[in-house]
Formats: structure tokens, C-alpha cells, sequence
């Protein structure tokens, strides 16, 4: 029989406030254990949150770039549970009355279809503290750090709409997509900015009915996220097949094996308890906040990517990879706002910069070449004062050094050579130094002049001019 | 009369004109407490060394003018529940064994600042759950009255250490009566003000959407002045208003011509005590003598009162009660059985009878299955409680009713019974469900001499007419000027 | 609706409560009476009603997104029960 998977995604997202989400503590990563909080992020008694501005507007930004109603009225609620790194005993959320419902996301399919996964909700909630195992003097002991408690986070949560790992991946990164164009989250899956958890199912193909889901936990990589859920759909199938059920749990995915196993399940089931929080009043947004709101939202990625197609007349493709960040996009068109040739820039950007990038393992926000250097060095190729192979050399040049294009050519003398009478001299002693293939050449061969251009280009350590060259030898060898 | 006797505002002007200092003023009423206080039991801690420090500094802004409030210089105490930065802070319960917060309440800040002495922390019900300060996991409070009787609560030691003298004035917190019914039984005034008025910020949280903070004192301009310096908007209470704040005290004038008295049949109830009855029937001919009109009112949903109290208070409190879990502060019992053993070890140890049971039943009525009988069709019949009350306003000024259905009652009488003890604030709950105002001022004692309390209900915001209200009537009767016989606490008797 | 054993038992769980069997009891009793009083409640009509949480006219609190300095190490860690260096410490969590 064949399966189909039915997965849906639960995605929490860490906001770029500076404060945390009741408190004034700061947000800052990495801080040694327990120095970012207060009286308020710990729970103390009598304590009483208070909503930061900050973090209601990035949810609403979210919300109206995934096309989500955002509703009028919210309500905070408690979701009441005991675990040491929840310093109240509960977790302040967004229940049945959450900021924003009904949204959804295009995706690309991996056959290069757009596949449009809805949102089922937006919520607004705090981050728990984190636990530490092991590290501390005595085994038996587990250490909190409640620096990452109050941290603002919001949790997207998708409809059942995807149907396999690549879907999955492919929704992830459209989601995050949107995280990093409208400067809300810094999608750091590794430093758990951002978190995905996944509702998985399987049923026979063309069914209706759901399967029994588990939720897999634990995935901090887009590459875990694909691994984890082609572990879990197979191990469903595998249990189908054998005539097994599957059981409705909660399941951890291991890096390490590349599996997922059932966490222990605690001697009772869970009871949330959500009610209606007091301390906080109904979150109230008019119609002329989230308007002004969302005048401000900038282009996100599909929405630019057609636009570079049409006003850049950029293939689909280089629209595609130029548009994948904002940072990249942004700088593309600086270049091309200093020089004019958006399909020269978009070449280059594509094939030269990005590999640099990648090679010296930097992001594009750490490259030592700005885009004023970067469209310099283009307007130097165009000028003729360097080939394209000096210029990627030089390029090359730039991002070790951080010096600019014009210093480094002045530096190695690497200027082009363009003066005809200059050039005459080499192809003269070229042709001099080779008399059998110029015979050859005349002869007809003339498919030679392939072999004379590179003496002469290595005679000059490739500063000839390229056309210049090509002209005299053919008016040399007759 | 002993100084300490003395209303607040007539030792304001004590110490404004220079006849007495704040250091004299508070080694008076520290001195009446080393001799009443080891039998009565109203404090859980004297604060001795800080107080003294705060009335020199007291003394030199009187001396230099600088600033001056009518509280400065003042020896106020407060209910254990209100965090004082470096001062242990209870809230009556042992899971809170050497938690001392880091931080002031709002509350606490702000009587600091107009330049009170804080002199102590009172007794109280473990986390404000009670109606008798006998559920404090310390030890009870006596009534000054009667040391057999309780003093109500869960603000006892609040108004039994204002009762007999053992500060000016004191700030409790009011869930469901809580200062309003321990100032009936001690024979004082208490207020709770609308909800939202004073900050809840680090005041240790019971229920939250009805907790609320107020002064109890010995008359009823003590209480205007005192709320005019605490309440008001506060940046880090999300549910405190953005109201003004009046000058309270400069609308006691005494007139309350034709002002309309609601009084609710629904109040007058079988089971009231008949001395209650008398005294309440006596204080509204002497409010017709002062020219009020009394009308009858309506309040239909009164016999539910108690239900949806008991289900929402036990819901909000489960909650914010599960912070005490071993982890931050306070108590931790671990016998080395694992993380759920010590949390249960802990809060097994660490919360007495009552909380427990009230930690249950609010945990059953938020559970799945009973969420929507219980704590969402309590919150339903709240609205209609709340409409009942602006329903009422239509037809009077303010709401006349017992505070208590009964005067103060035996230690230990009612601790058996829960339900007997949950319907002492059958008069006082539903203010707190409709977050209006209300009052308790003293209006009798009964043949034993117990004091009887007359609660003035407001409309949401309108804390100026039950204070005109409960003042003209305390200017028109003595009750207020009695003060308990304390030679039995002397351990005369 | 009638309270049992086994209910009062599951939310001392969830309440993470240690109750003795006497306790359990005792508890069993005093909740059945109690809530066999608010069973009053069922008999008020109230359809269409809306739940009360808010006794108060919603107003706009919100706060400036700023940084305020946070608690020293050492007071945020002063009340803890147990710690470990910087850490508030609790038995091992298996997971």
C-alpha cells in the first residue's frame, strides 16, 4: 500500500526586542547564568508582568506578512504546569483567543511548484529558562540558568498542509525567509532563535482521515528537520505495515542516530489548565495600529523576487538566489543603484562574491568588500583597465587584504595593457619565436590563434587587452 | 489617652508643629508593643533598628520642611504580604521560610516615600486564605476585645495592631473581605478601594483579578489620607488604572443631604446575627437623621456570592501559587527522591490545611472536564453579579450593608468547617467580584462588648462617597472613639 | 458531579501535593461539601453571558521596549535553596 505523510509545523520564533517580553532584562545571547533577570523573569512573589510594545508589534508584523486576520481582542492565558525552568509554575501564552488566525505561506515544492501551507495561528508567548545536565559539582544535581526566561518569543503554527520532509524544509525556510526580511527574529536555529517542533501522521494515500500523530521534538537544523521526519513517516509506515498502532506521544529526535525516540512519558497525562490571565490585561489593537503597521513592512521575499525579474530583467533563477536574504538583496541593489548593469552585477555577485563568501566562511554582513568596491572593480573590467581573469584575481585579492580594487592593480601592476604600439612589440616577438606554427597557421590552421593569444597572454601575466590582442595577431599572421 | 491612641491626622499635627518627634512617636508604639504584643500577636516581625533609622530621617525632613506628607513621621505597619526589600516577607506560610525579596512593593515605596515609618510586618491566613488569622502557619492573632475571639482576617494582625494601638494605621490586602471583615471584628475602619486604584505590584498575589490593597485605621479621614498617598497608576501593575487620584480627605465635609442609601434585601438574610441586625438598622435612622435618603435595592445573584468566589479565588490562586515549588526561595524539603518528590515534599511541608484545600479545589475547577461548570460558569455568574451591582447604582448613591453576618467568633470554632468559615464573607465577597469599593466603619458592640462593623459599598471609582458616607456617620456616633480594654493582654486577666 | 478518591488523588498530582490516605480523606469529604454547595451555581441561566476576568475598562499597557538593569548575581541567587556557583540547583531531571 502507499502512505502519505500529513505533517504540520510548530514553529517558535525568539523576537528581536531588546528587553524580554514582562521585564527589562536584556535579551543578549550568551551571558553567564542568571545575570539577565529580576524579581519578575524569576517568578518572585508578588510580581506582575507588563507587556512589551516592542514584541506586540513584531507579532503583528508577522501576522500581516503571512496574510493572517489579526484579531481585535486577545487574551494572555496561563498554561499552568510544573517544571523547574518555569519560574511561576506557568508559562504565559495565548490560548483560545490568540493575536492572529487563518494565514498562510507559499512555498516552493521540490519539483519547483508553489505550494501554499496554511497558518493556523500566531500567539504570543515567554520563553522558559534553560536547564543545564551534568555540568554542575554533584551528578545527581540539574543547574537552571533563567537568563532565557521571559525571552519573547511567538509560535507559528501551521495547518496539516505538508506532505513530505522536503515540503517541511522547504516551508521552514519560506517562514524564515519572512523572520529575517522583517528584522523580527535572527533565525539562528543552532542558538535556538528558532525552534521547530512537528506534528507527523501517516495514512494511506488518497484517505481522509488522519492518522494518529506524535509530535517530534528537537530539530535544530534544517537538515535535522528533513532527517527526523524521514526517520518518523517510515517508522509509522513500518508500524502500519506490521499491523502495529501508532501511539499518540511526544518523540525526541537524536542527532546521533539519526532517530527518534519516545520521551518518557510522565505518570500522568497533561492537564495545562489554561485560563484567562489576570495580571495582564486583553491585548487591544485598532485598525490604525496595525495599518500603520503595515505600511511599514517591507517587500518580503516573493514579492521582490518578481520585482528584480521584471525591472532587473533577471532570470528567475538569479532573482531567486539574490532574494534569498535581505542582506544579499539589499546589497545587490546598492551595486546596482552605483553601476548600472544589473545582469553583469547579478553574474558576479553570483558566481565570484558568493563563493568568496563561502570559502573564507563569512556572512555576507562580515565581507570586507563593500558595494562600493565591489561595483569599482566592475567598472575597471568595463573600462578595460582589467580582463576578467585579473579581475577575479583581484577580487580575490580584495577580500584577503580589504584593500580596493584600484590599489591592488597599482600595487602588482596588474592595469591592462592596451597600448597598441606596447602590444605590437610581444605579438612581433611571439611571432619571431614561433615560425613553424605561424607556418602552420597561414597554412590554414587557423585555429591557432588560440595558441598565439596565450603567449601573448602569458608573456604579459595577462594584463594584454584580450580584443586588442586578437586584432593584431590576426593582422600580424595576415 | 495615650499618644499612641491618637487618630493619625491629629498626630500629623503633632509632629508637623513640633510637639512630638517621629522618634519619640515610635519608641511610643514600639513600647506598646513589647507590652501587649507577646500575648495579642498581631506582628511576625518588629522592624526595630530600620524603623528608628526612618523616623530620624522622618524628624530632619520635618525639621526642614522638605517634603512633608501627612504620613511623615507616621508609625504604619504592614501585612506580611507586601514585600519589603530586605525584610523577610511570609505572607503568613512557612514555604516562604528566609525569603527576604530583593525589591519593595509599590505600596511599600510609596509610604516610604511620604516618609512613613514602616514599624513591622503583620500576621495574617497563610497567603491571605482565611477568615480568622488562625490558619497563619505562625501562630494566631488575638482579638483586643476578646482574647478568646479571633480578629478576623485574613488582615487579623492588621486590624488587631491598629485596634490596640500598636501603630497608627496599617495596609492590608481585601480578596474577598479581608480587611473590611477583620476591621468590623477589631472595632476600626477599613477600606478596599476599587479594584486597580493601588498597585498590586509585590504584593504577594492570592487571586488576582480580586485582590486589592487598603489602610486600616481608626477613623475614616485616616483611611482618605492614606489612599490618596498610595494609590494611583503604576507602571509595573498592567491592571492598575489610569485614574486620578483625589484628595480624598477635602471631601469630608459631613453633608450627605439626600444622598441616596441603597440597602439590598438580599443582605438582610436569616442567620444574621440579631445584634448585627440591630446595629445596622440603628446606623440607618441615624443616616436618614442626617438627611440620606434610604432606598431599597435589588442585588438577585447575593446566595451565589460565595459560590463563584470560592471557585474563581481557588482557581487564580492555584496558579499563582505554584511558583513555591523549591526551586527560587524559600522552603525546600528534599530527601533525595527526585525533582517531583522535592516539589511535593516541599509544598506538602510548606502550605497548611487551608491552602492545600484551596489549592485542590481551584486545580479541580481549572481541569479538563469541570473548566466550563465551574470556574467559566463562575465567571459568568460574575458578569451578572457585576450587572446586578450597576443595576443598583441606577436607584442610589451608595449600598449600605453588615459587614459580617456575625461578631467576632470563638479561636477554633470555626476551623473544622470550611464552609462555615467561607460564608463569614457572605457580605463582603461580591465588592471584590464587581471591583467597586467598599468600607467597614464601626457601628456598635453587642451586650459582651464585641465590635460591630457597617459596610459602604461604592460605584466603580466612587471611593469619595463612601468615605463622606462612613465619615458623617462616624462623626455622628462615638463607636470609632472606644478603644479595647487591654489590661487582659497585659496578662491582668 | 460528585468528587472521588481517585479525583482528589489526580489533582494533588497535578497540584503536586503529597497527600497521606487520611488526607485524601479528609479532602475528599470537605470538597465533596463544598462543591455540593456551588453546585448551586448550575440552576443560574447564562446563556449568552460573557465570563468576567476583567473588572476594569481595558486601557493600552504597554512597555517601552528598553533595557532596565537586572538583579546583581548575588541577590538573584541570595534566596535560592540550593545552588551550584551561579545556578539554582534541583535534583537530576532525566529526560
Amino acid at each position: 500500500m502507499e502512505y502519505e505523510a500529513v505533517i504540520g509545523l510548530e514553529v517558535h520564533a525568539q523576537l528581536l526586542t531588546r528587553s524580554k517580553l514582562f521585564c527589562g532584562c536584556s535579551t543578549t545571547f550568551g551571558r553567564p547564568p542568571n545575570t539577565q533577570v529580576c524579581p519578575v523573569c524569576l517568578g518572585m512573589p508578588g510580581v506582575l508582568p507588563v507587556i512589551n510594545e516592542k514584541a506586540v508589534e513584531y507579532a503583528i508584523r508577522m501576522a500581516l506578512a503571512t496574510d493572517c486576520r489579526i484579531n481585535h481582542r486577545s487574551v494572555f492565558a496561563r498554561k499552568n504546569y510544573f517544571y523547574p525552568d518555569l519560574p511561576k509554575g506557568y508559562q504565559i501564552s495565548q490560548y483560545d483567543e490568540p493575536l492572529a488566525e487563518a494565514g498562510h505561506i507559499d512555498t516552493e515544492t521540490p519539483d519547483g511548484r508553489t505550494k501554499r501551507v496554511g497558518i493556523t495561528r500566531i500567539h504570543i508567548e515567554e520563553d522558559a529558562g534553560k536547564l543545564l545536565h551534568g555540568e554542575g559539582d554533584d551528578e545527581a544535581s540539574s543547574l537552571v540558568d533563567f537568563n532565557r526566561a521571559g525571552m519573547p518569543l511567538i509560535e507559528i503554527v501551521s495547518e496539516p498542509h505538508i506532505s513530505s520532509p522536503e515540503e517541511a524544509v522547504s516551508y521552514l525556510k519560506a517562514l524564515r525567509d519572512i523572520l529575517l526580511y522583517l528584522e523580527i527574529c535572527d533565525g539562528n536555529m543552532q542558538e535556538g532563535s528558532l525552534r521547530c517542533d512537528a506534528n507527523v501522521s501517516v495514512r494511506p494515500k488518497g484517505t481522509k482521515e488522519f492518522g494518529t500523530k506524535t509530535e517530534v521534538k528537537n530539530m535544530n537544523s534544517f537538515k535535522f528537520l528533513k532527517d527526523a521526519l524521514t526517520y518518523e513517516i517510515a517508522r509509522q509506515i513500518g508500524l502500519m505495515e506490521g499491523g502495529e498502532r501508532v501511539v499518540q506521544e511526544t518523540r525526541l529526535f537524536e542527532p546521533s542516530t539519526g532517530r527518534t525516540r519516545s520521551m518518557r512519558t510522565k505518570e500522568e497525562a497533561h492537564d495545562y489548565r489554561y485560563f484567562p490571565e489576570p495580571d495582564l490585561l486583553p491585548l487591544v489593537l485598532e485598525d490604525e495600529e496595525i495599518e500603520a503597521i503595515g505600511v511599514m513592512l517591507p517587500e518580503l521575499p516573493a514579492q521582490k523576487k518578481t520585482r528584480f525579474m521584471e525591472e532587473y530583467g533577471l532570470p528567475s533563477y538569479d532573482a531567486g538566489i539574490l532574494t534569498s536574504s535581505k542582506r544579499l538583496a539589499d546589497f545587490y541593489e546598492e551595486c546596482v543603484g552605483l553601476f548600472n548593469e544589473p545582469k553583469t552585477v547579478s553574474n558576479w555577485i553570483m558566481s565570484e562574491l558568493l563563493r568568496l563568501l563561502k570559502e573564507h566562511n563569512i556572512s555576507m554582513e562580515e565581507s570586507p568588500v563593500g558595494a562600493e568596491r565591489f561595483t569599482a572593480l566592475l567598472k575597471l573590467l568595463k573600462g578595460g583597465r582589467i580582463s576578467g581573469k585579473i579581475a577575479k584575481e583581484v577580487l580575490e585579492e580584495m577580500f584577503a587584504t580589504g584593500k580596493d580594487a584600484e590599489a591592488i592593480i597599482e600595487e602588482k601592476g596588474l592595469s591592462q595593457i592596451s597600448d597598441e604600439s606596447e602590444l605590437l612589440q610581444v605579438v612581433d616577438r611571439i611571432i619571431a619565436d614561433n615560425p613553424e606554427n605561424v607556418e602552420r597557421y597561414r597554412a590554414g590552421k587557423t585555429k591557432l590563434l588560440g595558441f598565439f593569444v596565450g603567449e601573448v597572454m602569458k608573456a604579459t601575466r595577462g594584463k594584454a587587452n584580450p580584443q586588442l590582442v586578437n586584432r593584431l595577431l590576426k593582422e600580424r599572421l595576415g | 489617652m495615650d499618644v499612641v491612641e491618637l487618630n493619625g491626622w491629629e498626630l500629623a499635627e503633632k509632629l508637623k508643629g513640633g510637639e512630638i518627634t517621629s522618634r519619640a512617636l515610635t519608641e511610643a508604639y514600639l513600647e506598646r508593643i513589647d507590652a501587649i504584643d507577646g500575648r495579642l500577636r498581631a506582628y511576625i516581625t518588629v522592624c526595630r533598628e530600620e524603623a528608628l533609622r526612618q523616623a530620624d530621617e522622618a524628624d530632619r525632613r520635618l525639621r526642614e520642611k522638605e517634603g512633608i506628607t501627612p504620613l511623615t513621621g507616621m508609625p504604619v505597619a504592614l501585612k506580611d504580604i507586601f514585600s519589603t526589600k530586605g525584610i523577610k516577607t511570609t505572607c503568613g506560610s512557612r514555604i516562604l521560610e528566609g525569603y527576604i525579596p530583593p525589591f519593595d512593593a509599590t505600596v511599600v515605596e510609596r509610604l516610604k516615600g511620604a516618609g512613613a515609618v514602616i514599624i513591622g510586618k503583620l500576621n495574617m491566613d497563610e497567603f491571605a486564605m482565611g477568615s480568622s488569622t488562625e490558619n497563619s502557619a505562625f501562630f494566631p492573632t488575638l482579638n483586643p476585645w476578646d482574647p478568646g475571639r479571633v480578629p478576623g482576617g485574613s488582615s487579623g494582625g492588621s486590624a488587631a495592631a491598629v485596634s490596640s494601638a500598636e501603630c497608627v494605621l496599617s495596609i492590608g490586602t481585601d480578596t474577598g473581605g479581608s480587611i473590611r471583615q477583620p476591621a468590623a471584628l477589631c472595632g476600626v475602619v477599613g477600606l478596599k478601594p476599587t479594584y486597580g486604584l493601588v498597585s498590586r505590584y509585590g504584593m504577594i498575589a492570592f487571586a488576582s483579578s480580586l485582590d486589592q490593597a487598603g489602610p486600616i485605621a481608626r477613623c475614616v479621614r485616616d483611611c482618605a489620607i492614606t489612599l490618596t498617598l498610595i494609590a494611583g497608576r503604576d507602571p509595573k501593575d498592567s491592571t492598575s488604572l489610569h485614574a486620578p487620584v483625589h484628595e480624598y480627605e477635602s471631601h469630608l465635609d459631613g453633608n450627605i443631604k439626600g444622598m441616596k442609601i441603597g440597602i439590598p434585601e438580599e443582605y438582610f438574610i436569616e442567620g444574621l446575627h440579631p445584634e448585627v441586625e440591630k446595629a445596622v438598622g440603628e446606623s440607618i435612622r441615624v443616616l436618614e437623621g442626617l438627611g440620606a435618603e434610604c432606598v431599597e435595592v435589588s442585588l438577585p445573584h447575593t446566595e451565589y456570592a460565595v459560590s463563584v468566589y470560592y471557585l474563581v479565588a481557588t482557581s487564580e490562586a492555584s496558579s499563582n501559587l505554584a511558583r513555591y515549588d523549591g526551586v527560587k526561595y524559600g522552603l525546600r524539603v528534599d530527601e533525595g527522591g527526585g525533582l517531583l518528590d522535592m516539589y511535593k515534599l516541599t509544598r506538602d511541608r510548606g502550605f497548611g490545611a487551608e491552602v492545600k484545600r484551596r489549592i485542590m479545589l481551584g486545580t479541580y475547577s481549572l481541569s479538563a472536564g469541570y473548566y466550563e461548570a465551574y470556574y467559566r460558569k463562575a465567571s459568568q455568574v460574575r458578569t451578572l453579579m457585576k450587572r446586578d451591582f450597576e443595576e443598583a447604582f441606577r436607584m442610589c448613591d451608595v449600598i449600605l450593608t453588615p459587614t459580617s453576618p456575625t461578631p467576632a467568633f470563638r479561636l477554633g470554632e470555626r476551623l473544622s468547617d470550611p464552609l462555615t468559615m467561607y460564608l463569614s464573607d457572605i457580605f463582603t465577597i461580591s465588592c471584590n467580584l464587581a471591583g467597586i469599593p467598599g468600607i467597614s466603619v464601626p457601628c456598635g458592640f453587642t451586650e459582651e462588648g464585641l465590635p460591630l462593623g457597617l459596610q459602604f459599598l461604592g460605584r466603580f471609582l466612587d471611593e469619595i462617597s463612601i468615605l463622606k458616607v462612613a465619615h458623617a456617620y462616624e462623626e455622628a456616633t462615638e463607636w470609632h472613639k472606644k478603644r479595647p480594654p487591654l489590661g487582659k493582654l497585659l496578662g491582668e486577666g | 458531579m460528585s468528587i472521588t478518591r481517585r479525583d482528589v488523588e489526580h489533582i494533588a498530582e497535578l497540584s503536586r501535593l503529597a497527600l497521606t490516605e487520611e488526607e485524601v480523606s479528609l479532602y475528599t469529604e470537605q470538597l465533596k461539601k463544598i462543591l455540593h454547595y456551588v453546585e448551586k451555581l448550575s440552576s443560574v441561566d447564562t446563556r449568552d453571558i460573557e465570563p468576567t476576568t476583567y473588572t476594569i475598562p481595558l486601557q493600552r499597557r504597554r512597555r517601552r521596549d528598553e533595557v532596565s538593569p537586572s538583579l546583581p548575581p548575588e541577590e538573584a541567587l541570595k534566596n535560592a535553596p540550593e545552588r551550584d556557583k551561579d545556578c539554582f540547583k534541583v535534583p537530576r531531571i532525566i529526560e
